[in-house]
């Protein structure tokens, strides 16, 4: 078995583009979930917004490709206002069931015939609309050392794509320990008693579910730059829950939470596929057991199976307090 | 804010304010602070508040007393924009407030508590009441990033807390979470927070249900202060020596209706207020009254 591979394999994942971009995605469902106890389970939803702006404007519509990121912002705000307007005023489950209707009809929106010139429907868009953004990388020769392993234009998007996180996370930072991010959390502790204190509640709900979408739609940008095509079916509701996953196996209201999270979890992905393969290849595991084709299977079993571990031992993630997740219990 | 010495200054002028008042549901009062007319909430079937005309004492300490069901937690929800009536109308300090949501009326300095205590758990003693200070600029999402633009108000907002949580003997518990509180001092930290939005009006919804003995002894002393800080007090209490120990006038409601108000000393002999607490239920501090 090739450990020095293994090695460059999970730690090349661990601090790659699916890291950053579940990093970001998760994020955004910190500033809903985590701090104001909003449920937001349309996540990919607004990564779709973000990764179809791109795409569709630059290859479809020409526009340059900062135009078009701003464009994708804006439509992420348009996504966020259009779910919070009816439902923040209710109770917390509706939300709940919009979010992740919407995040489904975006998708088969996306996916359908009707609309196969401008998004491609289910082949979704490949194009070079990154060519404005990779004509800048000064990498263009990529990284090949024992532990780290990327391309050229992989290894721009990771350098952009971690200064983005790092601005994100510091923004985000200085929101939550405001006295903004105080009302937030009291939100999520009692909607009544915020009020009571002569707080908007809804006001405050919205900016949240806005803040979070904006950087969900960041996400969707790196997705898409990252991969140069977009496709309808990568944005389902699996992306929202496995940015669950890594918010909560860092742990919620934790702002670093996110990085830990996601870093973790696509090592572990990564390890644990390549570990079985080099296995299976070497003989240690019998073919009959686990064939070479099933592995990528396995390796989710496998990171379930420990995800489960890690609620059971440590349900307040990698970062929570646990006294803090029992006084949930009084609430 | 140092607690106040225990003069009755306020005391005085309250009483003697409502002392030529007629003991009837409904007496016009010299000062109201609210004034409600024809309010109404039904239930499906069940008319749970009809208060026909109902005005407060700016500056004195009022009851409201009735047996379990009578729809006082609800008047409180309609007054202070919890939930939306059927008919009727209120004003508070002369400006009609019915309709308005109520975060704008605890602006406008009418601030409740809840009945079952509303401490915001996974949010520490200090942060609670820091949400509570009005106007602050950094909870204005464009400046909650600016730190240099809020921090000033910011700590003066904090060394004002820390006075009330001195006066209200919560101080030790300033870093704790609030869910790390007993039950007594859960509601004195609802209270405390309550002042914080430096209201007018207090309304307090059973501020002693729950509270231990000796706890209830400093609450009733915080009431009190209250008036003497010049704001006026709004509560709902079952405990009758307290009723009698702190209140300067008393409104009784059965049924959603006002069936008597006055001075506690005239209220608890009426003959309304004794049917409605022994037609519901056997109230023994009531009893002993009458005997
Ligand atoms: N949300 C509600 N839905 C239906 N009935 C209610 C609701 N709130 C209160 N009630 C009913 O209205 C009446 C008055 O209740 P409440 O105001 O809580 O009384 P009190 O505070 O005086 O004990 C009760 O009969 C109660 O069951
Ligand atoms: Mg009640």
């Amino acid at each position: 078995m090739d450990f020095i591979f293994i090695a460059q394999q999970s730690l090349s994942a661990a601090v790659g583009v699916n890291t950053i971009i579940f990093a970001l995605a998760a994020i955004g469902l910190n500033m809903h979930f985590g701090y104001t106890g909003l449920l937001n389970f349309g996540q990919a939803g607004f990564l779709a917004v973000g990764a179809y702006s791109v795409a569709t404007l630059v290859v479809s519509f020409n526009f340059p490709l900062w135009v078009a990121l701003l464009i994708g912002i804006l439509n992420s705000i348009i996504l966020a206002l259009l779910l919070g307007l009816p439902t923040l005023r209710l109770r917390a489950d509706y939300l709940a069931i919009v979010t992740i209707a919407a995040s489904e009809i975006i998708r088969q929106v996306a996916r359908s015939a009707t609309f196969n010139k401008y998004l491609g429907g289910s082949d979704g868009i490949t194009g070079k609309f990154g060519k404005d953004f990779f004509a800048l990388n000064p990498f263009k020769s990529g990284l090949n050392t024992p532990f780290l392993r990327y391309n050229g234009n992989d290894l721009w998007v990771v350098v952009t794509g971690w200064t983005l996180v790092i601005i994100v996370l510091f923004v985000m930072w200085l929101l939550v320990r405001s006295p903004w991010g105080r009302v937030l959390k009291a939100i999520r502790e009692d909607e009544e008693a915020v009020r009571s204190l002569g707080k908007n509640v809804y006001l405050y709900k919205m900016q949240s579910l806005i803040i979070g979408g904006i950087v969900g739609s960041f996400a969707g940008f790196v997705y898409a730059l990252s991969r140069q095509s977009v496709q309808p079916d990568n944005y389902g509701t699996a992306l929202t829950f496995f940015a669950y996953t890594v918010l909560i196996l860092g742990g919620a209201a934790r702002v670093f939470a996110p990085i830990a999270g996601s870093i973790i979890f696509w090592f572990l992905l990564v390890f644990i596929e390549q570990m079985l393969r080099q296995a299976v290849s070497a003989g240690y595991i019998p073919e009959w057991l686990i064939g070479v084709n099933q592995v990528g299977q396995i390796r989710f079993m496998l990171v379930g199976l420990g995800l489960m571990m890690l609620m059971i031992f440590r349900p307040q993630g990698i970062f929570g307090d646990r006294k803090e997740l029992a006084l949930d219990a009084r609430a | 804010m140092p607690a106040p010495s225990h003069n009755n200054a306020r005391r005085d002028i309250a009483l003697a304010a409502l002392a030529g008042i007629t003991p009837t549901p409904g007496v016009s009062k010299p000062d109201p602070i609210i004034v409600a007319d024809n309010v109404v909430r039904k239930f499906g079937g069940l008319t749970a508040v009809n208060v026909g005309h109902l005005e407060i004492q700016r500056g004195a300490i009022t009851a409201l007393i009735g047996p379990n069901g009578a729809g006082k937690t609800t008047f409180f929800n309609l007054l202070t924009g919890f939930d939306q009536v059927d008919e009727g109308s209120w004003t508070f300090n002369g400006t009609k407030i019915s309709g308005t949501p109520p975060h704008k009326v605890a602006r406008m300095g009418m601030v409740r508590t809840f009945q079952l205590t509303k401490a915001l758990y996974r949010l520490t003693v200090i942060d609670n009441m820091l949400l509570a200070a009005t106007k602050q600029k950094g909870e204005s999402i464009l400046r909650a990033a600016l730190p240099f633009l809020w921090n000033a108000q910011e700590k003066a907002a904090t060394a004002r807390s820390e006075e009330l949580l001195t006066r209200f003997k919560l101080i030790d518990k300033r870093d704790d979470f609030a869910a790390a509180l007993s039950g007594g001092q859960r509601k004195l930290l609802e209270m405390a927070r309550a002042l914080m939005v430096e209201p007018e009006l207090v309304m307090l919804d059973e501020p002693m249900a729950g509270v231990n003995p000796a706890l209830k002894q400093s609450l009733l002393g915080h009431i009190k202060d209250l008036r003497e800080d010049g704001m006026t007090v709004l509560f709902v209490e079952h405990d009758m020596d307290m009723v009698r120990d702190i209140s300067d006038w008393v409104i009784v409601m059965a049924q959603g209706e006002i069936v008597a108000e006055g001075p506690p000393n005239v209220v608890m002999r009426d003959k309304a207020v004794i049917d409605a607490y022994l037609g519901a239920h056997h109230d023994s501090t009531l009893e002993q009254d009458r005997g």
